[in-house]
């Protein structure tokens, strides 16, 4: 019964409320109303995906057909009759060359999410041999003071999408860092507040690319004779710069808006300014500031694709942008499992804010 | 009214005797609010003294001006004219030495309710050891009922038991004065009823000058050494003050049963509706 109750909790709190109906149905606990409930959360979901394939094979089909057509139309016109028969056979017959290059079906998609987990297995065991291989000789280069060896290869799908996640995490904890401080003085006072209202209107809506140049001019010159990733700085700090603006602003209000109750008590007890905003501002503005928090996560990992892209810095956004550029058969799936990628872990993100969220906060409400 | 001053100690009329000592004055205590049509004068030239060890109970229409002036001996709200002071001293804003419980329990949801009494135990008590100031905590939950509950967060409480902690809070700091506006005013009749008993049963012990709001004229008469009646504003002041003379400790059977109760009920409800 207890464990009932625990399980009921964890999965409110995560934001995933019908594992439970799912755990009720299968104990046959379920009464008329809760399979309606339970059709309505888990089932129409799931079919509402497979609706989406479904549309999205078609597209694609119909997308292919028609790029594959023009093809051929296009040999007719400037090549004659039999070298658009030529392309014809050669398009049916599958072959790589004269492959419409359009948007990739469902299952081409598949097919590259698996080569690129093929690809990831290759290249980490290539990467642990080469370890295993130069360990001892890294242990005497270390000895006589030289640098070791490091592996250079190209990094697999999989190392991209940790170093993105290491670049957004950074930029989070910078945005965490700068924002909530911030927002709390500003919060505290009214004058403060209307005097960097302005700055943080115009500020806030600045688009990442400009940040990034921003960033660029600053970190260029200040990085200039160290050896540090200069990329990597360039990025986390664009990303922080970009999506603190939430947390800055949910905070400043969290802390102006307290309940004047708490405030009169406050008073009342004549409690000094550090218990005051740590006992009683503070907390009662947490559940303010994780939504901002949250929101800040998501735009993070939203403008990092961008970012990394043009500051060239290793990620999901870079091996976007190579694919792109590479323009090989398999690159538009590919992309296009990096789309996936992307939102399911920008999902997951959302998530786990959300779980802490509901942690903090005192009036436990349900997320969507 | 019926009260003879003999000594400077104030004797009602069948002998209750009330320390001299004036513990809360309001003198010529004046509040204008600015609104965007000009001021507005809530209260002016009120004068209301209140004894040691008295409880006095507010009653008056609503919006006559009761809230802005308990807020203002709270040292919440900001004097437009006149003075208020506590044994002579006159106030300048808040402080614990008047304690307040409001009408909405105002606890720190994120606090259990130990961790609620504890935050005005530790401030005013900061010399004593930390299990002193938890057995002070502790001893007022218990008064309230809520010896099972010290670890509770307050969002999981009631309403009516967030109001107990409520009355521990206040208590527990000891205060010279405890302002209470409308405190019950929220509940259902039942739980009304019950926290009025634990108000007065500590109180009884305590003794703490209490000055209350309440719209209730049984609750006023129930637990008052003096009802204090306010004229509708604006411009409100004191328009009547009611006596009553039942001993203490009281219980609510012996209240309702005695003779002058509908007496005073009439003079009170004849007031309101004049
Ligand atoms: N901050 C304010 N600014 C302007 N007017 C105010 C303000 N606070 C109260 N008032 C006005 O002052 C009058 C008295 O308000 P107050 O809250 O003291 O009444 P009350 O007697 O406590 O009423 P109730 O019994 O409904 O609680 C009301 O007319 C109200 O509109
Ligand atoms: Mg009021």
């Amino acid at each position: 019964m207890s464990q009932g109750i625990t399980l009921n909790k964890i999965t409110k709190l995560i934001g995933l409320g019908f594992l439970s109906d799912l755990k009720a149905l299968f104990a046959r606990k379920l009464v008329k109303e809760d399979f309606i409930k339970f059709l309505r959360k888990f089932v129409v979901p799931i079919a509402s995906i497979f609706l989406f394939i479904g549309l999205w094979h078609l597209g694609a089909k119909s997308l292919y057909n028609t790029e594959a057509n023009y093809k051929i139309e296009k040999a007719l016109t400037e090549r004659g009759q039999v070298a658009a028969d030529e392309m014809k056979a050669c398009i049916a017959s599958g072959d790589v060359s004269c492959q419409p290059n359009t948007l990739p079906s469902p299952a081409q998609v598949w097919g590259s999410f698996q080569t690129l987990l093929e690809d990831h297995k290759v290249i980490s065991s290539d990467k642990a041999a080469f370890i295993e291989k130069t360990a001892a000789l890294n242990e005497t280069r270390v000895a006589e003071g030289k640098d070791a060896i490091v592996y250079t290869g190209r990094p697999s799908f999989v190392d991209q999408i940790f170093t993105s996640l290491k670049t957004v995490f950074a930029g989070f904890l910078l945005a965490l860092f700068i924002a909530v401080p911030i927002g709390v003085v500003i919060g505290l006072s009214k004058t403060l507040r209307s005097s960097v209202n302005w700055l943080i209107q115009i500020f806030k809506p600045v688009s990442p690319v400009v940040w990034l140049l921003l960033v660029f001019m600053i970190v260029k010159t200040l990085t200039k004779n160290s050896n540090s990733d200069s990329a990597f700085i360039i990025s986390f700090i664009s990303v922080g710069l970009c999506s603190m603006w939430a947390t800055l602003v949910n905070t400043a209000m969290g802390v102006s808006s307290v309940d004047k109750d708490y405030i009169n008590v406050a008073k009342v007890l004549k409690l000094g300014a550090f218990q005051k905003v740590f006992k009683v501002i503070l907390p009662s503005s947490l559940p303010l500031i994780f939504t901002g928090l949250r929101i800040t996560l998501s735009v993070a990992w939203m403008v990092l694709i961008a970012i990394e892209l043009l500051a060239q810095s290793p990620g999901l956004g870079s091996f976007v942008w190579e694919e792109f550029q590479n323009g090989a058969i398999d690159s538009n799936s590919k992309i296009i499992v990096a789309m996936f990628v992307i939102g399911g872990i920008g999902f997951l993100l959302d998530r786990i804010m959300l779980t802490i969220q509901n942690m903090v906060s005192f009036n436990k409400n349900d997320g969507i | 009214m019926s009260t003879n001053t003999i000594n400077n100690d104030l004797v009602t009329e069948n002998g209750i005797v009330f320390p001299s000592e004036v513990m809360l004055d309001l003198k010529h205590l004046k509040k204008v609010y600015p609104t965007p049509k000009g001021d507005y004068t809530v209260l002016e030239d009120l004068n209301l003294q209140i004894m040691k060890e008295e409880f006095v109970t507010i009653i008056g229409h609503s919006g006559c001006g009761k809230t802005t002036m308990l807020s203002m001996i709270a040292g919440l709200n900001e004097i437009s004219g006149g003075n208020i002071s506590v044994l002579g001293n006159h106030i300048k804003g808040p402080g614990p030495d008047r304690g307040v419980i409001f009408q909405s329990p105002s606890l720190m949801p994120w606090m259990t309710s130990l961790q609620n009494v504890l935050l005005g135990v530790n401030q005013v008590f900061p010399h004593a050891t930390k299990s002193q100031r938890n057995d002070i905590a502790k001893y007022y939950l218990q008064k309230v009922g809520l010896e099972d509950a010290f670890n509770k967060k307050a969002s999981e409480l009631s309403q009516g038991m967030q109001q107990r902690v409520g009355i521990a809070r206040a208590f527990a700091i000891k205060p010279k004065v405890l302002l209470l506006d409308e405190p019950f005013g929220m509940l259902d009749s039942l739980t009304r009823g019950e926290l009025q008993d634990i108000l007065i049963e500590i109180w009884n012990k305590e003794k703490i000058t209490a000055v209350m709001i309440t719209h209730d004229v049984d609750e006023a008469i129930f637990l008052a050494d003096r009802v204090v009646m306010m004229t509708s504003g604006p411009k409100a002041k004191i328009g009547d003050i009611l006596n009553i003379n039942f001993e203490r400790p009281r219980t609510r059977k012996s209240v309702l049963e005695h003779n002058d109760y509908y007496k005073y009920r009439k003079h009170l409800i004849d007031f309101l509706e004049h």
